[in-house]
């Protein structure tokens, strides 16, 4: 029996073929993977995930594919790091940094779900893979269509940096420039999805898509010696990455790869666009969308499609959620690199940002094993630090004017 | 004839206006509300908008004009 049952709608829970399809035609609820884990549980072991691929395809029992050929081989993996610094900074005896920056082929954590999106829409016959991004997401999907020699669609709002545009530019998928603003292309690309048959990833491809963000979830455990965490902080723009990281722990238990989930899930937002913080800490259940305005712009979903559910996995977890302002987004950024030599994009600042918060408000304890969880690489949002790093030191070509700068003494150490 | 899943969502002060029948009545279009959450400070509807392309547009744009917020059944795709 295939360990894919069927899509089943979170909302009604009206069961569909596991095709290219996103919302119930019931009640217009989000659809997502419904597994046989009974029949998963015969076959998965810790035995058999640690003699698989260096990727987020030793956990293929647990994602949405069919298999065997996958394509995105090389996702996931990324390193767990020990941060005894930044530990040793914010008074936490056991803190890890899950560091997606460097994750291949595009430097963020969109390698896992659009690698998983991609082997999907190739399953089910599509020839041509598109997606509504204004970063990584772009990124990721240019670069896995091209390995694949897929056509791709990119549509990106007619605004965008430069420096953004190159990126998606360099693996030649069709780029489509839209003139508008962000709503403007929300609502092309949707309506372009219902005309075309595309493999559009996070709106027809959606349910497989999300599932990436599990190997999260997976990758932590299985690095942590098989245990859960007792603290997450998660960055959270649309929430389902949040959500998904709940699941997947929760698929581990259901097959007795961990005995327990312990952890408390934290959601992290930028102050400038946090409609599911805000909702959190309210007190409330439903989010109000928000106009974004922060430099955390890989975060900024205004009107974020599982808000809801983000908020739900939270609450579940007794977890916590904050929001930092873009100067506590830029310190953390810079905090991670000075301790742990991690260059984060501004959503890993968010994270750190919260992070700090949370530890600050004894939400997190000194004692409790946590991971924060950092998204995509610093490389990509160089502008959001450009102005908070200072400058070299210019000196003259000559020892002395080195010497009178660095005042090192002949065996000492030194600074200016 | 196009059929169109729009999520609406009411801020505080549209929470009382009949808006659904407002657009029934002024355009062309067939309202179907499929889920929906309408509270006292805050409510949203998921909704099908049946009829010719040119009357949902003006369906959408009255509402928008109307300080409703109209974005697509997948809220925001622009990742």
């Amino acid at each position: 029996m295939a360990k894919m049952k069927a899509l089943v709608c979170r909302e009604c829970g009206k069961e569909y073929p596991t095709k290219a399809i996103h919302v119930c035609e019931m009640c217009f609820g989000p659809l997502e993977v419904k597994y046989n884990y009974e029949e998963i549980k015969k076959s998965i072991s810790r035995r058999k995930i640690q003699d698989g691929p260096q990727s987020i395809w030793r956990y293929a029992d647990l994602l949405p594919v069919e298999g065997p050929t996958f394509l995105g081989p090389h996702a996931g993996m990324t390193p767990l790091v020990r941060a005894k610094n930044l530990g040793a900074y914010l008074g936490l005896d056991e803190l890890y940094i899950k560091n997606d920056t460097v994750n291949h082929p595009t430097l963020s954590f969109k390698d896992r779900v659009v690698a998983v999106a991609i082997t999907r829409a190739r399953e089910l016959g599509f020839e041509t893979i598109a997606c509504a991004s204004t970063g990584n997401l772009a990124n990721s999907v240019a670069a896995h269509a091209a390995a694949a020699g897929m056509r791709a669609y990119v549509f990106i709002p007619g605004d965008l940096e430069a420096a953004k545009v190159l990126g998606n530019l360099i693996y030649k998928p069709n780029v489509v420039e839209v003139e508008g603003n962000y709503d403007d292309v929300n609502r092309l690309c949707s309506e372009i999805a219902g005309e075309h048959a595309w493999a559009f990833v996070n709106i027809n491809i959606r349910p497989y898509y999300a599932e990436g963000s599990k190997t999260l979830a997976f990758e932590t455990v299985e690095q942590l010696g098989w245990r859960t965490p007792d603290q997450v902080v998660i960055p959270m723009a649309s929430g389902s990455l949040l959500t998904k990281i709940w699941k997947g722990l929760h698929e581990m238990k259901a097959l007795g790869l961990v005995d327990d989930v312990r952890t408390k899930i934290n959601g992290a937002q930028a102050e400038g666009c946090s409609p599911i913080s805000t909702a959190f800490k309210a007190g409330r259940d439903f989010f109000k969308p928000v106009k974004p305005k922060t430099i955390a712009k890989s975060l900024a979903i205004g009107n974020p499609a599982d808000g809801y559910y983000a908020l739900k996995a939270t609450a579940e977890s007794k977890g916590a959620m904050d929001m930092v302002s873009d100067d506590e987004v830029v310190e953390g950024i810079k905090l991670l690199a000075q301790t742990e030599g991690i260059f984060a994009e501004t959503a890993g600042g968010v994270t750190i940002g919260v992070l700090q918060k949370l530890v600050k408000q004894g939400t997190i304890k000194k004692s409790d094993v946590t991971v924060a969880y950092i998204t995509g690489n610093g490389l990509k949002t160089q502008e959001a630090v450009s102005d908070a790093v200072g400058r070299p030191h210019r000196i003259q070509p000559s020892l002395v004017s080195f010497e009178q700068t660095f005042k090192i003494g002949k065996h000492g150490r030194g600074d200016v | 004839m196009a059929n169109i899943r729009v999520h609406i969502r009411f801020p505080e002060d549209k929470i009382k206006e009949p808006v659904i029948y407002q657009i029934g009545h002024e355009f062309k279009v067939v309202t179907n509300v499929r889920r929906a959450d309408v509270r006292e400070t805050t409510g949203w509807m998921d909704l099908e908008l049946t009829g010719d392309s040119t009357e949902i547009e003006r369906a959408i744009a009255s509402l928008r004009k109307k300080g409703i917020i109209v974005d697509p059944i997948e809220l925001n795709v622009v990742e």
